[in-house]
């Protein structure tokens, strides 16, 4: 019999422990398949956030370092620059990544610092109890805005995708959702990319995933999804603002 | 083996380049800013990584991935610096990491200024950083000695899996002397643990999360050990002129080199004065320091600060002997007749009015 | 022998550089020795000084509070150094930029006219060797071998060419004071 389905070697078979209809467990199979088929695990090191997914060492079947909240490009940077041929990743959230962790990822992606990050945007803090966060839309009741983000006294969420696709060290960056199977096929093959740039030495990679928490949202898991397609979606548009100028080598390679 | 004049800055990062480190990450800030500007020139030349980090939050977690990542890492900073890397310092003794970081101490609080101070002592040496961690704080007090304690302190950290922290201050970071530059069989030890890429191996985990308090007392008693074990092995002093003292005066680095001219000349007037100084700020010599103060009547201790050190002077006399206080603040230098005339007070029998 | 030398003047004028020099000097003597910049806000502001310890002992501050010995090329420094001279000391005073004079009657001044005296040998960039050469021959503190020897530490060799010419400036130095005491003697006050 052929076997056409199986867990990826890259996850530990260990049972998420993510809410239900929470977006993670698909977001972390797609990095485990893709470092996988890269075959790529033994010469890969994850640095991983706080938050949600702050156990996604116990997940994934890989070295890892655990990172302290936003630090994650930082300490990646260290583990890069000691091993420049091995393959390096971040796995952060929206509070990690565009909030505390903002001068971290800015300055990353300006270096060119040749790493993957893998940058998961719920809009809102999941671990710490459903809090603002800088992704979080005008209106959308949190902990910390519990009438909705007032724009007048908290801002307008940010894209961050568009804001580091400014930079010239930026190699790659692309939006995607997890909401439907035709939208994570799509992810899958911008994650993909990501780390085969980095395997071919183009500079800084990020996919930002546009994700679900029901639990957060205060919504059931089918909603959340449908609530991502009509609300992340029209503020966060989809798509890759920033390719390298020619195919990436790696990536001709694989395929 | 060549005799060199170098700055105190420039001296550690020769001495960390003679200890096999090949990677540094900084941001700069007075009065250490030589040493960045060294290892920038001198990393490129051994094949080395200089990186200036877009903050010294950054430059630290750098350390963090690079010592996981098994290199001998360092990074610098003056003290508000160093304030701003305690959370990576924390992390890193969290997740066993060895690294060396220096502060050249300004004076403060807050942006103070950029003149030589050692109010810095509580932080370096009583955690600075949150949870239950120690650091190996070691003092120097000219530029050879900062050489021979940087090698030492990137060994020490490799022993024990832990940052050392060098402990100086403006004057030590920016004065020039002769020192002598060899060179150095470095044996770095094999890293086992450090997140290579798990080749044929079970993967390698750098973390200081245990979200259960019961992994997470064991683990934090297990680091205890190591901590007892790290103060039982480094305490480190110089005795000076103590064999017949009568008054004994304690100060470290620039301070004990001040109070040792006063001593010089408290000595031409017949006062039996002594100095201890401690080279190892953690672990403290609080034995040692207890067994020369017994023949001592009066006990001087000499900082540029509030009056820091003083409370582990305190702690190791337990109450058995006075301990009196001449401190200079906010970037301040002691001066040899001011430690002179305090001294000369304590031999007339009066107290040192601190 | 102690020496504290402390050596003041604006940016530019090589004062941090002449300092090295002297302390490398002594360094090849065999003695102790340390230097200290002073690396305030007041360095970008344009002046600069730095002190140079020599000594047959021990050094224990490296920060120089009573000067055995002060080198003063610009007017702020006078002002900031001329009290602190040990008595008995001496301050030498680049006087072609300085007109004020030496108030304290305690402490030996010197008066050296440093930049022509360098403009006369082709350079006034040597200003500071001119003074640093009438130190030496105040206070014996170290060789003009030994200076010399230094520079050929200090210097890349492709700058060796220099080394007479700073020979000469210090000589020039040194002729001045050789000259003053001369005259002293001659003409007991």
């Amino acid at each position: 019999m052929v076997k056409v389905f199986e867990r990826p070697k890259s996850l530990t078979g260990k049972p998420f422990h993510y809410c239900p209809g929470c977006t993670h467990g698909i977001i972390h199979r797609l990095v485990a398949e893709t470092i996988d088929e890269l075959g790529i695990r033994e010469t890969t090191i994850g640095v991983g956030p706080v938050g949600c997914s702050v156990f996604i060492f116990e997940y994934m079947n890989l070295d890892f370092q655990q990172a302290s909240h936003g630090r994650a490009p930082a300490v990646a940077t260290g583990v890069k620059r000691v091993h420049p041929g091995k393959t390096v990743f971040t796995y952060q959230g929206d509070g990690d990544l565009a909030a505390i962790g903002t001068a971290e990822i800015v300055h990353a992606a300006a270096r060119g610092e040749r790493i993957t990050v893998i940058f998961v945007n719920n809009a809102i803090y999941g671990m710490t109890g459903g809090q603002l966060a800088p992704t979080t839309l005008v209106g959308m009741e949190t902990t910390t805005s519990p009438v909705g983000r007032n724009q007048e006294t908290q801002g307008s969420p940010v894209r961050v995708s568009e804001m580091l696709s400014t930079l010239d060290g930026a190699g790659y960056i692309a939006r995607v959702s997890v909401h439907d199977p035709k939208h994570i096929i799509q992810a899958k093959k911008a994650i993909r990319k990501a780390f085969a740039n980095q395997m071919s030495g183009v500079g800084f990679s990020l996919v930002e995933v546009l994700s679900t928490c029901p639990t957060n949202w205060g919504l059931h898991p089918i909603e959340a999804t449908k609530w991502l397609a009509d609300n992340l979606i029209p503020y966060y548009p989809l798509g890759e603002f920033k390719v390298p100028p020619a195919p990436a080598k790696a990536e001709r390679e694989v395929e | 083996m060549a005799e060199m004049l170098m700055k105190g800055n420039e001296a550690i990062g020769e001495a960390a380049v003679m200890a096999g480190c090949r990677y540094f990450f900084g941001y700069p800030i007075t009065p250490q800013s030589e040493l960045p500007h060294y290892m920038v020139k001198r990393l490129a030349e051994v094949g080395g990584v200089f990186l200036q980090a877009e903050s010294e939050t950054s430059a630290i977690n750098m350390c963090y991935g690079a010592a996981g990542a098994g290199a001998r890492v360092m990074t610098s900073s003056s003290s508000p610096g160093i304030s701003l890397k305690l959370e990576g310092i924390s992390y890193m003794a969290g997740a066993e990491l060895p690294a060396v970081i220096v502060n050249i101490m300004r004076g403060g609080p807050g942006l103070g200024n950029i003149q030589p101070a050692q109010s810095d002592y509580f932080q370096a040496t009583k955690g600075g950083g949150h949870g239950d961690y120690n650091l190996i704080v070691l003092a120097p007090a000219s530029v050879q000695e900062i050489v021979d304690l940087t090698i030492d302190a990137f060994e020490l950290a490799d022993k024990y899996r832990n940052p050392v922290m060098i402990l100086g201050d403006g004057v030590l970071g920016q004065m020039m002397e002769p020192v002598e530059i060899r060179e150095l069989k470095v044996n770095i030890p094999e890293k086992p643990w450090a997140t290579t890429g798990a080749t044929g191996r079970k993967p390698n985990l750098i973390n200081s999360i245990y979200i259960a308090p019961e992994p997470c007392e064991e683990h934090n008693l297990r680091l205890q050990v190591k901590f007892r074990q790290m103060a039982r092995e480094n305490v480190r002093y110089e005795d000076y002129r103590t064999d017949d003292a009568e008054i004994l005066v304690v100060a470290y680095g620039t301070s004990a080199r001040i109070a040792k001219g006063a001593i010089d000349r408290a000595r031409e007037q017949g006062i039996r004065v002594g100095l201890v100084r401690p080279v190892s700020l953690w672990p403290f010599p609080y034995e040692h320091l207890a067994e020369v103060a017994q023949k001592v009547t009066a006990v001087l201790v000499v900082e540029m600060s509030a009056g820091q050190m003083i409370e582990d002077v305190r702690l190791a006399l337990n109450g058995s002997k006075p301990v009196d206080f001449y401190g200079r603040l906010g970037g301040m230098l002691p001066v040899t007749s001011e430690i002179l005339r305090e001294i000369e007070k304590l031999a007339k029998g009066g107290r040192s009015n601190g | 022998m102690l020496q504290e030398i402390i050596m003041a003047g604006f940016g530019g004028q090589g004062i941090m550089s002449m300092g090295q020099l002297l302390t490398y000097a002594g360094m090849l003597e065999n003695k102790h020795v340390a230097w200290i910049p002073s690396y305030g806000p007041e360095m970008r502001g344009g002046t600069a000084n730095c002190g140079v310890t020599i000594s047959d002992r021990e050094i224990s501050s490296p920060v120089i509070f009573e000067p055995t010995a002060a080198i003063i090329m610009n007017r702020p420094s006078l002002d900031k150094f001329e009290l602190t001279v040990k008595p008995g000391g001496f301050i030498l005073v680049n006087s072609s930029l300085i007109e004020q004079k030496v108030q304290r009657t305690d402490i030996k001044a010197c008066y050296i006219p440093a930049n022509e005296l360098a403009e006369g040998l082709g350079s006034s960039r040597v200003s500071g060797m001119v003074i640093l050469g009438a130190l030496l021959e105040l206070t014996k503190v170290v060789s003009f071998d030994s200076v010399e020897e230094s520079l050929k530490k200090v210097l890349p060799e492709y700058r060796y060419n220099l080394i007479p010419l700073n020979r000469q400036a210090l000589e020039k130095g040194a002729g001045v004071v050789r000259q003053a005491m001369k005259f002293a003697v001659a003409n007991p006050r």
